[in-house]
């Protein structure tokens, strides 16, 4: 590393735009939303100033205050204290306060000061703060701060430039480091006010298009309405925009591969082509704009502002099962998928409920889940209107996250009840202001969240989907054999061994056999189902139409259960394991989920047998 | 009267925040997010279930708090300030 490079940190306030900063600055992109707690990890990136000069940036996790409360906290703390393991002080702090919020935000700014470091104040999202006519005067805040202050617009492309000019230039002297004690952090609000009185005129405390907003999605009735409307409305939506559009896809996919096939000679390599490849990925890559609908819903209401307000009207809820508020965004993260929403929880200050949070989050219907959701709907459940506008196949799709959310919960107050220890969890969470998506960030997520299923379709599920096609076609049959050749290849001897657990919960072999590589990803039981139907000739007219005549609903029913509960993804046990380090953690969710599933599964196979 | 008991709308100012054991760091964290003496609170919302959380605004800012945390401030009304 040269001499010249300097280390720049990013801290502030949770959501005062670092991360938005961060991106600006290094051309990267971490996820920005609007809401505390999205940042819980150093990030690093760096870039070529003007100058020349190489800038290292560090991206912390938001805190209000030095006083760690939580995993996330500490990292920030350590940071800035130079006691990181492996990681000196940074040679520059950019302390980032939001301009439009310098109350809460000025108090940080101090207490940051107060370490003895290099401080730069970066006053960002200054476009919102001259919309709503606040009016800073920037040079008497630097004087009174003693510290450079720059005015920043994270979100707009050269927003930084001001930033950049003066961390380019000479590092900033260190104030002197001050001794933190009761006294003088009471001391701190003091010098807060007087500097607001001097520096800032504000027109309005709050902005008015909050308070109006809030009258409506805070209230106790339509409040609660309006949150139910919200869910169901983005659950029809992935079915009427989502579904057509896969099917388009997946109808292309199997146009393809027959042309393809007849360009090649019959044998082993044209069977892996149409049935492994066209047949097994293509219909996975069919589910793909289901899935880009989903998180379309899912980055406006994260940049909207709305999901705290969710997580406030239903936090007694949460508390009635043992779970705080605090526990509402990682939990809905966990519905584009557990990873994310498992590291999220490091956002929860209470070591216990951030265990009870992870262990419920992979209930929570992650993404990868819907491929075979939809899949399974589009065989088995009639397209029929209710009440003339709702599609039935999307009351299905919604009641399977609804049942994945009733398990979380009753999970949770099995949880609370075994727990002895009853101590208080805090809540404390700041409501941010609404703000309006702009469509370059959504189209940039869907993109990312597209490559990332493109690049597990080309990987991993392309991998095993292979193997599959291996298994299921060698060896082949032995001279003389009678029955269908798939009978006698690896696939069947395995598949016909599990049905002897799964037979009980209505699973042929085939399905007992795709739920092998579905714990590598969930989304391969399509692809493996696809192929071992292919290589059987069992699946013209596509999977879906070659399930509907294979099992009957109640099987279909139990497998959807299965998927909602079953413990599926090794990825997401890795990370429990690395987050609660701890073996006997992962062997409890394993064991629990796996339970659970089975004994669902049992019950609504026997049951819907019964009924039909 | 603590703010768990303001009701929705009064314009109030924080008295100060309550430990409710030694080394609180609940109220430690309120401090810092500004319920200092004097700094004007109002009840902005109420939650839908059993009254709970409640909605604080404060200077410029809006926390949702349990009434536990909210018990924790003692406030007084506006014109006795
Ligand atoms: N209008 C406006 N919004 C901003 C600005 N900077 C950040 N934001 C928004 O503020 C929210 C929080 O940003 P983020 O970078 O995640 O904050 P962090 O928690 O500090 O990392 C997001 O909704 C951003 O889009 C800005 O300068 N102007
Ligand atoms: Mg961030």
């Amino acid at each position: 590393m040269s001499a010249s490079t300097l280390r720049i940190a990013l801290v502030g306030n949770p959501n005062c735009g670092k991360t938005a900063l961060f991106n600006q600055l290094t051309g990267g992109r971490q996820k920005v939303a609007n809401y505390a707690g999205v940042t819980v990890e150093r990030k690093e990136g760096r870039f070529t100033a003007p100058s020349g000069r190489v800038l290292q940036i560090l991206d912390l996790p938001g805190t209000y205050s030095f006083e760690a409360n939580s995993p996330d906290e500490q990292i920030t703390r350590d940071v800035c204290a130079g006691n990181y393991p492996g990681e000196a002080a940074p040679d520059l702090i950019i302390c980032v306060a939001d301009a439009t919020n310098l109350r809460l935000h000025l108090r940080f700014v101090l207490e940051v000061k107060r370490l003895g470091r290099p401080v730069v104040l970066a006053l960002n999202m200054m476009d919102t703060a001259r919309q709503r006519g606040i009016v800073i005067d920037v040079p008497e805040l630097q004087r009174r701060l003693g510290l450079p202050v720059v005015e920043t617009i994270a979100v707009k492309r050269g927003g930084a430039k001001a930033l950049i000019e003066r961390v380019d230039g000479e590092v900033p002297a260190a104030a002197p480091a001050q001794p933190d004690d009761a006294a003088s952090r009471a001391d701190l609000h003091a010098q807060v006010r007087d500097i607001l009185t001097a520096t800032v005129t504000m027109p309005r405390t709050t902005a008015a298009l909050d308070d109006a907003l809030d009258r409506w999605a805070l209230h106790p009735v339509f409040g609660l309405l309006i949150l139910a409307v919200v869910m169901f409305l983005v659950f029809q939506a992935v079915y009427a925009a989502g579904k057509p559009m896969s099917d388009l896809i997946g109808g292309g996919f199997g146009w393809l591969g027959e042309h393809v096939a007849a360009l090649m000679p019959a044998g082993p390599l044209q069977s892996l082509v149409t049935n492994g490849l066209f047949g097994g990925i293509g219909t996975v890559l069919g589910f793909l704009p289901v899935i880009l609908v989903l998180f379309f819903f899912i980055l406006v209401l994260e940049e909207s502002g709305y999901l705290p307000r969710a997580a406030f009207l239903l936090d007694r809820l949460m508390l009635s099962v043992g779970l705080t508020g605090r526990s509402f965004i990682p939990l809905l993260s966990s519905f584009a998928c557990a990873i994310p929403g498992i590291m999220g929880t490091r956002s929860i200050q209470d070591p216990r409920d951030r265990l009870a949070t992870i262990l419920i989050a992979p209930l929570m219907t992650c993404s990868a889940r819907l491929p075979v959701y939809a899949l399974l709907i589009g065989a088995f459940i009639p397209i029929r209107y209710v009440f003339g506008v709702f599609n039935l196949q999307g009351i299905v799709l919604f009641s399977l996250y609804l049942v994945g959310i009733l398990g979380a919960m009753a999970v949770g107050w099995v949880m609370k009840r075994i727990r002895r220890d009853k101590s208080e969890h805090a809540l404390l969470m700041e409501l941010p202001s609404y703000r309006m998506p702009k469509l370059r960030d959504v189209v940039i997520g869907l993109y990312e969240r597209g490559a990332i299923f493109l690049k597990r379709l080309t990987g991993v599920i392309l991998g095993l989907t292979v193997l599959m096609w291996f298994i299921s076609t060698f060896p082949s049959p032995p001279a003389g054999a009678t029955g269908p050749a798939i009978n006698y290849s690896f696939a069947g001897y395995i598949g016909r061994g599990l049905q002897y657990i799964f037979a009980p919960i209505g699973f042929n072999w085939q399905i007992s056999l795709a739920l092998i590589p579905a714990f590598a990803a969930r989304e391969t039981a399509v692809a493996a189902l696809a192929t071992v139907y292919l290589v059987g000739g069992e699946a013209s007219g596509g999977l879906g139409h070659a399930l509907a005549g294979q099992i009957s609903l109640a099987s279909a029913l139990s497998l959807l259960v299965w998927f909602a509960y079953a413990p599926q993804c090794m990825s997401t046990l890795a990370v429990i394991r690395r987050e609660t380090n701890s073996w006997r953690n992962v062997t409890i969710s394993f064991g629990y989920m796996f339970g659970m599933a089975y004994a669902a599964s049992f019950i609504v196979y026997q049951v819907a047998r019964m009924l039909t | 009267m603590r703010l768990s008991e303001l009701p929705k709308g009064a314009p109030a100012v924080v008295d100060r925040v309550h430990d409710a054991h030694a080394a609180d760091p609940i109220a430690q964290r309120l401090r810092d997010l500004g319920f200092v003496d004097g700094e004007p609170v109002r009840v902005v919302a109420i939650g839908p279930m059993g009254g709970d959380p409640v909605l604080i605004q404060i200077g410029y800012t809006r926390f949702a708090l349990r009434r536990a945390e909210a018990a924790r401030v003692s406030v007084r009304s506006e014109v006795a300030a």
